[in-house]
């Protein structure tokens, strides 16, 4: 087509192993750039959990009896807490007031709310100041060493 | 490394007579004018449909259908998942634009008056698959089950209610009870990733199967000057010199694609709630906006029937129309161009885009 | 032998009475036949909380209800009638204000609302033979009283508004006690209304503040005891403020004094601070030392606000962009918790307590902020990855394009 090119059949050999170098090397290149992203994607990630409906809040023994402890769960705080008998309560930590973090009280026995000196008994009911609803209350498993916690479907 | 190759050949030969294709491939041509680049859009699309099968394989991995886990799983493909977030924004870029292309393909063949006898039922298949293809699209934007989705859905399986006798009967198929809920969501996830696609697998097979079989039509204005003697017919071997340049407009395609997911990633929004109220600016997916457009600018009733009855009934009609054109304009098959349906393509495609563009304003 | 008869059918209802699922009640019998007001007791009297606890209408009006003739209505046998309204709480109280007869019934109930009363506006007034105020019957109702815990009961939390609304809005009964009657209206405004509508039962109403067999308006002095029984974070920091001698040297009603008495909305930030909207400057003015702190926690509480906001947006758009910030997240919650303490810490009216909470909070605010635009950073690098990818891409478009170019150089290719 070109007449440059047509015009010199002795140049076209290198040339033609540099095209095929140029060819072989980019759509290998770009396979493996296309490839490397799919391969890591199937192996799983780190988190195998693709919900964010249970959490590992503590290990056994973390907690005395009478005492809470606030941890993750998801974007939200959550409260474990374990009561006087050794039993594990699991509630959301945001207040039904105005969002503050909840805590326990080993004092009260109760769930606090340190902005407006709101409480909740350890069934998660508001019982005094301006919390205007009840905490909402997770499942706590054991499994083995983890206490796992979960939002009920 | 050729003389393997050779060997590989011949065992192959041996066994099927893969010489048959590679006879094929050597003579299918592609006939070269001033109209060959509408060609391209064919082979685009079917690239992006490839993509659509292997990303969406790869989204399977971790997708979880149901009301409960569908937001959340998609949420944890994106930020748990390594290069979830681009699986997933190229699975739904490329889904646009495969929609895009197929409506290229479709109004490029339409007028080239490539459906002309004897494709007609080339015609017709393509049309299914693009039917096929827009069900792909409605189905699958409620899978991630985002409020915007959900409402959208809503919006549109409600349009089936207003089919007369069966339309009831549509709404509840489709939604798997009443109203829409994760019924629905389950039913959507078995049609994307099930039904379609065996469906459209089938369709393709005989659309590419017909394609192959007929040739690639040249338009009858460059058929009539070849026979009036002003061009000698010109063409291009299918294999390779037409392939390369198809790999080309593909690569084209992944780097957009890729450019695409990377800086404009597909927001998730916030996980439908059927409770909360319906968020302002429901929209459903581009390709439907100009039906969205339209049935918003009809008054509520019309006569005495629904209004949204009669702009369905109305698209109904033009959509059976569109898919029985080569059994109408049958002239085209003499090579005699009929001003009416040039005329009819050209307002369809106005309407289209002015509608969107007005729903987009 | 006419004597017998009737002495008979007495025998003989005394040996069948036990027998009989009721008590027999000859009042009901006779007035449920009666028009009227006179009829109307007979017809309410099933659902009263009373009847159900197995009492009838001679254990309040005297009488016999086993005779059957008017002479069961007789002063002989004990009949008292209807009371007068002054005559009303002794009426009801002769039972309710004895522990000993209604511990039967129900030993949890209490027993001092009679003496409560008579300490009330409503009281008093009734003794002075004020008749238009409220006894017992004008919130409780008469002949069909619910317990407190019945939902429909006019003195459960939710109806007790509009039960003293039924007067107290009243303009033209209200007429003559030189009180305003717009208190129901402003109530519902408030913030107290709303919660009460949202089905918290325990937020307070009327009786709350004004108790209810003793209602009367709280003093100035104890204002600041009443709202603290439940805000008591916010009474505790008020009371050791210096607004507590001043509000009380000047007899200003402490709470009452910013939020309002019954349209308590809710506070937002522009009411501290010496902007138009701010309460402070009711009292302080340009140069005092109490504008000088309202101006200095105004703006500490806006300077949080603000770097609150900030590392809200970013984590959000890095959030939508795919990016993982949870951590920051939780974390931010805990900024938010400062700026609700140190809105209650206005109350102690001193700028360096403000600023506690508010330079925590703006410090967590900072983190949050600062892990937003890594993550936002990481989100760029994920497009140089892309260019790595994208020069690929044009390399193999190049190769492709030479190789076409090539390719059909030569004759034997060419089309």
């Amino acid at each position: 087509m070109d007449p440059a090119d047509r015009g010199q059949p002795e140049g076209a050999q290198p040339s033609r192993r540099w095209i095929s170098l140029l060819l072989g090397s980019g759509v290998l290149a770009s396979i493996a750039s296309f490839l490397y992203p799919a391969i890591r994607y199937i192996i799983p990630p780190p988190l195998a959990e693709s919900s964010s409906r249970s959490v590992v809040a503590a290990k056994v023994g973390d907690l005395k009896n009478n005492s809470g402890v606030v941890f993750k769960f998801g974007s939200e705080p959550g409260i474990l807490v374990r009561l006087a008998d050794g039993q594990y309560r699991a509630f959301t930590a945001v207040c039904t007031h105005l969002s503050c973090t909840v805590q326990y009280r080993a004092d009260l026995r109760e769930i606090w709310c340190p902005c407006h000196n709101g409480l909740y008994d350890l069934a998660g009911r508001n019982v005094s100041g301006p919390p205007p609803r009840p905490l909402q209350a997770y499942e706590v498993h054991i499994q083995g060493e983890d206490i796992v916690v979960s939002r009920s479907a | 490394m050729a003389e393997l190759y050779h060997r590989i050949l011949k065992w192959l030969d041996e066994r099927f007579g893969a010489g048959a294709v590679e006879d094929f491939l050597r003579h299918k041509t592609v006939p070269l004018h001033r109209y060959t680049i509408w060609y391209y859009f064919g082979g685009m699309t079917l690239f992006l449909f490839v993509i659509q099968v292997l990303t969406g394989i790869l989204l399977l991995l971790y997708y979880r259908p149901t009301a409960n886990d569908a937001f959340e799983s998609v949420q944890y493909i994106v930020t748990q998942v390594r290069f979830g977030w681009l699986i997933r924004s190229v699975h739904s870029w490329s889904a646009n634009l495969m929609v895009f292309t197929a409506f290229v393909h479709m109004f490029s063949v339409y007028f080239l008056k490539a459906y002309r006898k004897p494709r007609e039922l080339t015609w017709i298949s393509g049309m299914l698959l693009l039917f096929i293809v827009l069900g792909f699209g409605f189905s699958g934007y409620l899978l991630p089950w985002n409020t915007l989705a959900f409402f959208a859905t809503k919006v549109g399986t409600d349009m089936a209610g207003f089919v007369p006798i069966v339309g009831k009967w549509i709404l509840v198929f489709l939604r798997g009870g009443p109203e829409v809920t994760g019924a629905t969501l389950t039913r959507f996830f078995g049609f994307h990733v099930a039904v379609l696609p065996g469906l459209a697998t089938l369709l393709l097979a005989m659309h590419l199967l017909l394609v192959q079989q007929l040739g690639m039509s040249v338009p009858p204005s460059v058929e009539r000057s070849i026979a009036e003697g002003r061009a000698q017919p010109r063409s291009m071997p299918f294999f390779p010199n037409f392939l390369l340049r198809d790999i080309i407009g593909w690569y084209v395609a992944l780097g957009t694609l890729g450019a695409l997911a990377a800086i404009f990633p597909w927001e998730l929004g916030t996980k439908a709630d059927a409770f909360a109220p319906a968020p302002a600016g429901i929209h459903p997916e581009w390709y439907f906006l100009f039906m969205f457009q339209t049935l918003k600018y009809l008054p509520a009733k019309i006569g005495f029937i629904d209004s949204e009855l009669l702009g369905l009934m109305a698209f109904g009609l033009a959509g059976l129309v569109w898919l029985v054109v080569p059994f109408l304009d049958y002239k085209a098959g003499f090579g005699r161009v009929t001003r009416f349906f040039t005329g009819l393509g050209v307002f369809a495609l106005g309407y289209m885009v002015v509608m969107s563009a007005l729903a987009l304003r | 032998m006419r004597k017998t008869i009737p002495s008979l059918v007495v025998l003989l209802v005394a040996i069948a009475s036990p027998l009989a699922a009721a008590p027999k009640n000859s009042c009901l019998t006779c007035h449920a036949e009666l028009e009227g007001p006179q009829g109307e007791p007979a017809k309410k009297f099933p659902s009263d909380v009373h009847n159900q606890a197995g009492l009838g209408c001679a254990d309040c009006h005297g009488g016999d209800p086993q005779d059957d003739s008017m002479t069961a209505m007789s002063p002989a046998k004990g009949f008292r009638g209807a009371p007068k309204k002054t005559a009303i709480p002794e009426f009801c109280g002769k039972c309710h204000s004895d522990s000993n007869y209604m511990r039967r019934f129900n030993p949890g109930l209490r027993t001092d609302q009679l003496s409560q009363y008579w300490t009330s506006v409503h009281g008093k007034r009734l003794r002075q033979g004020d008749a238009k105020v409220a006894a017992c019957v004008d919130c409780h109702s008469v002949h069909d009283i619910l317990a407190v815990t019945d939902t429909r009961a006019p003195v459960y939390p939710t109806n007790v508004a509009t039960t003293c609304a039924r007067c107290h809005a009243d303009a033209a009964y209200m007429k003559g006690y030189n009180l305003p009657t717009n208190q129901p209206a402003q109530y519902a405004k408030s913030v107290h209304a709303h919660a009460l509508a949202q089905g918290d039962t325990s937020a307070p109403t009327c009786s709350t503040c004004h108790g209810n067999h003793g209602a009367a308006p709280p003093g100035v002095s104890s204002v600041e005891n009443v709202c603290g029984t439940c805000h008591v974070i916010n009474q505790q920091l008020f009371e050791k403020s210096p607004h507590q001698a001043a509000f009380a040297k000047m007899g200003l009603p402490a709470c009452v004094q910013c939020h309002s008495n019954h349209e308590i909305v809710p506070p937002t930030d522009a009411w501290v601070g010496v902007g138009s909207n701010a309460t402070c400057i009711q009292c302080h003015a340009a140069g005092d030392k109490g504008y000088a702190a309202a101006q200095r926690i105004a703006g500490d509480l806006a300077k949080l606000e603000t770097f609150y906001q900030r590392a809200e947006d970013v984590l959000n758009t890095a959030e939508r962009s795919g990016m993982e910030v949870s951590t920051p997240r939780v974390e931010l919650v805990s900024a938010h918790g400062d700026l609700i303490k140190a809105r209650v810490e206005v109350h102690s009216f001193n700028p360096g307590e403000v600023q506690k909470f508010t330079d925590e909070g703006t410090d967590i605010s900072q983190k949050a902020y600062q892990a937003g635009v890594v993550a936002l950073r990481e989100r760029d690098t994920r497009r140089k990855g892309l260019g790595v990818s994208l020069i690929f891409i044009v390399l193999a478009i190049g190769g492709l394009y030479l190789k076409i170019r090539q390719m059909e150089s030569t004759p034997a290719n060419r089309h």
